[in-house]
This record gives C-alpha cells, sequence and structure tokens, in this order.
C-alpha cells in the first residue's frame, strides 16, 4: 500500500506526519519512507538513515553530430521545447530546456543526434531503524524536479506500507509524487492560507481519482473554515494535531514527534487504520 | 526600475505575511505574486481584479480512436509512459509532440491546453499581478515568467519603480523563473534544522543565478541556538540578515482578519519588519520610507 503526504501549502506538517507515520508502523508493518520531496528533502532530518547506495540521475539531452548534420531544422522543428535551434549552419542545443523526450534524435533523417547523458540530481537509499528509506536531491540550479522524483518512486518496494513524502504545491512535482499512490493524506493548518491552498489540493487529489483524508496541524487559532468545509464535503479528518511550542521545538532540533512525545504513536497507528477502513468500503462498494 | 523577490526554499516559513506587510510599507511599487501553485497574497491585499486572462500553455495529444490502427508504436515510444491501450493519459503527457511526429496513421493530434489564468488587480496598497496554475497543470515557470512581465510592463507604463515578488518554495522550475534576472533576493527561514537545511539550498541557487540575497530569520526565538547557527553560516558566506522577527500569535491573527500584518499590530514584529523594509529599500536604492 502506498500512501503519499501531501498539503498545497507548504510547511504545514507534511514531514511531521510522514516521519512519525514511518515510525508508528514500523514494528508492525514493513515500512518503507520516500522522499520525494527533491528540492527540500527534510525527512534524513529526522530519520537520520545510513545511506547504503546511491545513484545519480542522468536526464538525456541531444548530441549532434556535426559532421553528419545536414542543418535540415527536422530537430528544432519537431522539438516543443525550443531546447535545439539551427542557425545557418549551427546547430545550438539548450540542455536546461530538454525534458528528454527523445523525439529530436529518432526523426533526424541522417542519424546525427545521439543521446547522452546530463546529471540533474542524485537519489539515495538506506535504512533506519527498522524502516526502509530513500530520497531524492535535485541538484542546485536545475530546473527539472520529476525525473528525480521518477527515480525516487522506482525504489519503492512492492509489499508493505511506503509512504511518499511530497512536495508542497500542485502542479507537476506534486503529480509526480503522489501519481499511483493508494491514498493520500493532505495536511493542512486552520487559516485562511492553509484552507484556500488545501481546497486547490482536494481539487488535485480529485484529478487524480485518489481517495484521501486530512490532516489538521496547529489546531487552535480560532478558524473552523477549514473544519466546517471538511464536514461539508464528507472528507475524513484523520488527525488532529494542536499547537504547541513543545511540538515546534522538537521539530526545530530535528526530532520527530513520536520520538519525543511517544504518546503520539497509537494516534498514528489509528491513522493506519483510518485509511484501511476507508479503502476497504471503498473496494466493497460498487460506485467510484 | 528593481525587483526584490522573496523566496526560502522551505515552505511555510512567511514569504507571503512579509510580502504584505512589505505592501503597505514600500510606496511606489507593483506586486507581483509568483507563487502560481499555492497563491495566497490575494488573501491578505483583497485585490479588486481589473483584467483577468487565460493562460495557454503546452500541448497534450489526442488519439482520434477511428483513425489509430492500434500499432502501439506511440506506446512503445513515449518516455513518460503517457499512451496506455490506445488512449493518452493527459496528467502523464509532457506535450512533446514525438507521438504525433511518428504515428503512421497520423491518427494523434496536439491540442493547446488551458492551463490557467492570470490577473492584474488594484489593492488599497497599488497594482497585484497575480495568477492561477490549473489544478495538476505543467509549466508553472512560464506562468511565473508571465506574472513578471506583466508586472514589469505595468512598472514601466506607469512610472513605478519598484516590483515586489512573493515566490514560490522549493528550488526548481518556477522557484528559478522567479529569481532570474532580479535585482535582490530576501530569503525567509525559520530556526529549525529543516529551515537551515533549506536555506543553504536557496542560497546555493542565488549564486548560481548572480542574485545578491539577504536572509530573513523569522520566529528567530523559536529556537535561539538554530537562529544562532544560522547567523553564523551567513556570516561565513558573506550574506546579510537582514531581520530577526520574533514568533508571535499576533502574525496568524493578521491572516485570519485578512490583513497585513503591519496594519493590524504596531507590535514588536511590526517594527521589526519596518526596520527590514528600511533596510532592504535602502539597499535597492529607494530611499522612501513610510
Amino acid at each position: 500500500m502506498i500512501i503519499s503526504v501531501a498539503s498545497g501549502k507548504g510547511g504545514t506538517g507534511k514531514t511531521l506526519v510522514a516521519t512519525s507515520l514511518a515510525l508508528s508502523l514500523k514494528d508492525r508493518d514493513k515500512v518503507q519512507l520516500l522522499d520525494c520531496d527533491v528540492e527540500e528533502p527534510n525527512a534524513h532530518i529526522f530519520l537520520k538513515p545510513v545511506i547504503t547506495g546511491s545513484e545519480s540521475v542522468y536526464i538525456p539531452v541531444p548530441k549532434v553530430d556535426e559532421d553528419k548534420c545536414t542543418y535540415c531544422g527536422k530537430c528544432a522543428q519537431v522539438c516543443a521545447y525550443n531546447a535545439i535551434a539551427v542557425l545557418g549552419e549551427h546547430v545550438l542545443t539548450f540542455p536546461q530546456l530538454c525534458h528528454g523526450c527523445g523525439a529530436c534524435s529518432y526523426l533526424c533523417p541522417e542519424n546525427a543526434i545521439t543521446e547522452e547523458g546530463r546529471k540533474g540530481g542524485i537519489v539515495e537509499w538506506g535504512h533506519s531503524g527498522g524502516i526502509d528509506f530513500a530520497h531524492g536531491k535535485l541538484n542546485v540550479g536545475e530546473a527539472m524536479a520529476p525525473p528525480v522524483i521518477k527515480k525516487v518512486k522506482e525504489q519503492a518496494s512492492n509489499n508493505g506500507v511506503v509512504i511518499v513524502d511530497a512536495p508542497p504545491g500542485t502542479s507537476c512535482p506534486v503529480v509526480e509524487s503522489i501519481k499511483g499512490s493508494d491514498f493520500c493524506i493532505l495536511v493542512t493548518e486552520p487559516t485562511p492560507f492553509g484552507f484556500n491552498d488545501l481546497m486547490l489540493a482536494v481539487e488535485t487529489v480529485r484529478e487524480l481519482n485518489m481517495p484521501f483524508g486530512v490532516a489538521l496541524n496547529r489546531v487552535g487559532v480560532r478558524y473552523k473554515d477549514v473544519e466546517k468545509y471538511c464536514s461539508g464535503e464528507n472528507i475524513p479528518i484523520l488527525l488532529t494535531i494542536p499547537l504547541s511550542t513543545e511540538i515546534a521545538r522538537l521539530y526545530s532540533k530535528g526530532v520527530a514527534l513520536v520520538e519525543g512525545m511517544p504518546q503520539w504513536e497509537s494516534s498514528f497507528i489509528e491513522v493506519l487504520d483510518g485509511i484501511r477502513e476507508i479503502l476497504d468500503e471503498r473496494n466493497c462498494s460498487p460506485q467510484r | 526600475m528593481k525587483e526584490i523577490v522573496v523566496l526560502s526554499g522551505k515552505g511555510g516559513t512567511g514569504k507571503t505575511s512579509i510580502v504584505g506587510s512589505f505592501a503597505v510599507l514600500a510606496k511606489n511599487k507593483v506586486l507581483a505574486d509568483c507563487d502560481v501553485d499555492a497563491a495566497d497574497l490575494h488573501l491578505i491585499l483583497n485585490p479588486a481584479v481589473r483584467e483577468n486572462h487565460e493562460f495557454w500553455s503546452g500541448d497534450t495529444a489526442v488519439i482520434d480512436g477511428k483513425l489509430c490502427t492500434q500499432c502501439g508504436l506511440c506506446q512503445e515510444l513515449c518516455r513518460f509512459s503517457a499512451v496506455k491501450d490506445y488512449i493518452v493519459d493527459p496528467i502523464s503527457c509532457e506535450g512533446c509532440g514525438f507521438c504525433a511526429h511518428i504515428c503512421p496513421a497520423e491518427a494523434i493530434t496536439m491540442k493547446e491546453n488551458l492551463s490557467g489564468e492570470w490577473f492584474s488587480s488594484n489593492t488599497k496598497y497599488g497594482p497585484l499581478v497575480h495568477a492561477r496554475l490549473g489544478i495538476a497543470q505543467e509549466n508553472s515557470g512560464k506562468l511565473v515568467a508571465l506574472v513578471r512581465q506583466q508586472a514589469r510592463q505595468l512598472a514601466e507604463k506607469e512610472g513605478f519603480d519598484c516590483i515586489i515578488s512573493d515566490g514560490p518554495p522549493g528550488i526548481g522550475c518556477p522557484v528559478i523563473s522567479s529569481l532570474s534576472g532580479a535585482n535582490l533576493a530576501l530569503l525567509v527561514t525559520e530556526p529549525t534544522l529543516s529551515g537551515i537545511h533549506d536555506l543553504e539550498r536557496v542560497l546555493g541557487v542565488c549564486r548560481h543565478f548572480g542574485v545578491p540575497a539577504l536572509v530573513c530569520i523569522n520566529k528567530y526565538d523559536l529556537n535561539e541556538e538554530n537562529a544562532r547557527q544560522i547567523e553564523s553560516n551567513c556570516l561565513s558566506q558573506g550574506v546579510e540578515i537582514a531581520g530577526r522577527v520574533p514568533f508571535d500569535n499576533v502574525v496568524t491573527e493578521s491572516i485570519v482578519q485578512g490583513v497585513p500584518v503591519v496594519e493590524y499590530s504596531d507590535g514588536r514584529v511590526t517594527k521589526e519588519v519596518e526596520r527590514m523594509w528600511h533596510t532592504l529599500s535602502t539597499m535597492l536604492g529607494n530611499h522612501e520610507k513610510r
């Protein structure tokens, strides 16, 4: 079972939920945590994994053999990303813009284009006290996170519980991270920002036709719109974490919630039980 | 004209609250919300939309089932595994058009996507350019570039001398699109190990693109030891600390009330944000102060 943890708004507590969920389940299930926030991966700060292997992520980009090239311009014409241009008797490539689709090399009438790998990031894996761990790191200055996210997800185990820590937002890196999950936990906070971005995240998971529930973090502010919205939309609230300086301090020191406050473990186990119930119901009902 | 962009690496450190306050403090400026994935600045600036425009960008492949001979070539060649059972999954499709070029039956066409919308608005603090990326859409970087371009055009046309942009979290495509060519970046961080880690990466991006950066430690008193760590990391890299904003519930209260914190309160958060804006505007060569 793959459970992804996403949010819309950043800094709502995705990593807190993902790491504490993994730690709470590790004595009952085989657990794997995949940190797919490859722009700003943080799960390792809390799980302190032993890294046992790594692999660079290469994005295939075109390499033009100018001896064979006749400057016909076919490659520039087929490239949807303006990553290759032919100017007179020169071919210019812009590797940063290339998505690695392979159209230019396949369609070149002179077979003058081959592909070479351009390093976009790295995937590392290992373990942390019974939890299998993997994360990706996008190279600083690189724009495209999805190829690195794809590589992290290739590490996903076929059995047990796989927890995906997703990046914030609602666009391609988020979709790449949560695609293929059985369930998505959307973490938010009860503020107008948290509420606005939760509604965007809900639209995203609905677009993917994925069952989901909400985890509410930093509850304490007198703002009830998120709870009202969830009950109106029939969205289950799986977990409620109060606004607490003690929890914030633990987080600031890189201590996972259930390690600093073990009394929280049962709440996270209940989250998984809740998810299993929702999925069972969904499988039994003929609709959706 | 000068452009300052507020970034953070880690999400939720307080970018939008700070930009909302700068909107009150800065004179003669255009505001731009470059977090097109999850835009929030409008929630505290309450804009009246003057213009809205559709944002068309990128293509999705569509297979005409009547022409398709089910030869399977598109499925075999698509690098994004977007074709299954001779149907294109629009969420996986990256719009490269490879399939349309190679289909022997010419059964595949590329359809342009409505990827979002952008707005030019008025607020009581000045004009705001903002946008909304369509759900699960790509090309957020292009929409960010469009927002910045529109903000620049507006500033030039109407004689504003400064653009203040609220950037997205992370270090990838929309961040690079928000940052490249800006005059100054303010990096808002928090005194957590995650904040420290993520600040280093976004500082690296600023260095990579040659944009000078200053740092704001938000909620610095949440963990003063970590705050000192951030200060010493910055010092060793020659990065100036523009401000140290204390933790105060008044910030969340102001968001709930839908107003910038400097308008909501005149407490210690407001004093520090005012001081910080003075530092930044002096650096930008904009000596005007409230």
